[in-house]
């Protein structure tokens, strides 16, 4: 067991772990943090994606020893006061989600996205896609979320 | 997608950790190879040697002549750097190529060199420039580097520090992707240097090559057109459910004309 302090949303965690402990694992079961998901054995399908240090990254694919001291955030952490992030908003107006399954993914990857690449447009957005798989195939309304919210936060 | 255990070290210099290792040990970079492969217990390390928080291993130096990069660099910056997107702009889109964004953030350029990946993008890089790889030990030449499939020059407990890129005249790198994996089934980099043309190929073989006949060809003439006619001999090609000795043979001449097209 190795002791890890990291943050989470805001808040500072600490907590005693297996070494092997992938950082989902943690999230989901240490903290309860059940909206990061897991789709996939073998890293590809993006559904953990959560943003460490600000950058989005596949929780499945690093150990919680690795986050320590690191700036954890996961879809839980994006609302603010009850309101939902642009990004959010923005696939709920699209209904850019069949299932949902792939959705917390793909709304940290988009936040991400759009913040390293403020002017997007569809092609760019499906390349940017690449490590998120929604296996209902509903890509078309999850590129037009994207775009739609790109478009409502430049112009905030 | 529980791995083996394993002790885990992060030391705070490059000289622990190779103090620190031990033949079961492995290094541990971006770790989205190793780690991926853990998961599937196909990979069981007694230890993982964390050097990813080394800074000394991260920069970018463009020189006049050549592009020196730490081995601990991600994909990312080197994608995004503005001094390799200047001095050899198929390096950065080599980068760029490889995985999806969440890798690029994690994964090294030291990482993918020392796994050597026959699908891997960065060995075409590497051996298509000429570049020279500088471990904690010696310096070794790309063309003696890559020894076989997932296979290096490097020994037990070296670690790659950095990686001097030549900067060339020319280059491009064309790949084309498994449809599924995104991995290359024949990537080529092409690259017009001040020692002559040089033409690495991944994904097509069980490891990285050159084609001395296409170098032959664009030596004379530097024009998609002057290789169209030169192939690979598909004896030495992977054949898998993916694609022929032969489709990924006429591949390669294709992903050539193409890097030329691009250089």
């Amino acid at each position: 067991m190795t002791a890890v302090s990291l943050t989470v949303n805001g808040k500072p965690v600490s907590a005693d772990v297996e070494n092997r402990t992938l950082l989902v694992y943690f999230l989901r079961e240490h903290l309860r943090l059940t909206g990061t998901h897991i789709g996939c054995d073998t890293s590809q399908c993006g559904s953990c994606v959560v943003h460490v240090n600000g950058r989005a990254v596949k929780s499945c694919s690093m150990f919680t020893v690795q986050a320590q001291g690191a700036d954890v955030m996961t879809i839980e952490g994006l609302a603010k006061d009850g309101k939902l992030h642009p990004v959010q908003e923005a696939f709920r107006e699209n209904h850019g989600l069949q299932c949902g399954f792939c959705t917390p993914g793909m709304i940290m990857t988009a936040v991400d996205m759009i913040r390293r690449k403020p002017i997007l447009d569809r092609k760019t957005i499906r390349e940017e896609l690449e490590g998120n798989i929604c296996r209902c195939t509903g890509y078309h309304n999850i590129v037009s979320a994207i775009e739609d919210a790109a478009k409502k936060m430049g112009a905030a | 997608m529980i791995t083996y255990q394993f002790e885990y070290h992060r030391p705070k210099t490059l000289a622990e950790a190779e103090k620190l290792f031990t033949p079961e040990a492995k290094f541990l970079a971006g770790g989205q190879t190793l780690i991926p492969t853990m998961k599937m217990r196909l990979a069981n390390p007694t230890a993982l040697i964390d050097i990813s928080g080394l800074k000394e291993l991260s920069f970018i130096r463009a020189g006049s002549d050549t592009v020196v990069i730490g081995a601990g660099t991600t994909h990312f910056d080197v994608a995004n750097s503005t001094d390799v997107r200047r001095a050899i702009p198929a390096l950065a889109f080599t980068a760029e190529e490889i995985g999806d964004p969440a890798v690029r953030y994690m994964g090294t350029l030291g990482g993918s060199l020392a796994n050597n990946d026959p699908a891997a993008d960065y060995p075409a890089a590497a051996l298509g420039l000429g570049a020279t790889i500088k471990t904690t030990r010696r310096s070794i030449a790309a063309d003696d580097f890559f020894t076989g499939m997932f296979s290096t020059a490097l020994h037990d407990g070296e670690i790659i520090t950095e990686v001097l890129f030549p900067i060339a005249e020319r280059a491009g790198y064309a790949k084309f992707p498994n449809p599924a994996s995104r991995y290359a089934m024949a990537g080529v980099f092409v690259a017009k240097t001040k020692h002559g043309v040089r033409v690495a190929v991944t994904g097509a073989a069980p490891c990285v090559f050159r084609v001395p006949q296409m170098e032959a060809a664009l030596t004379k003439n530097f024009s998609p057109d002057a290789i169209a006619n030169i192939t690979v001999p598909a004896d030495d090609m992977n054949s898998d459910i993916h694609g022929s000795a032969e489709y990924r043979a006429h591949l390669v001449t294709v992903m050539a004309k193409r890097a030329v097209a691009a250089a």
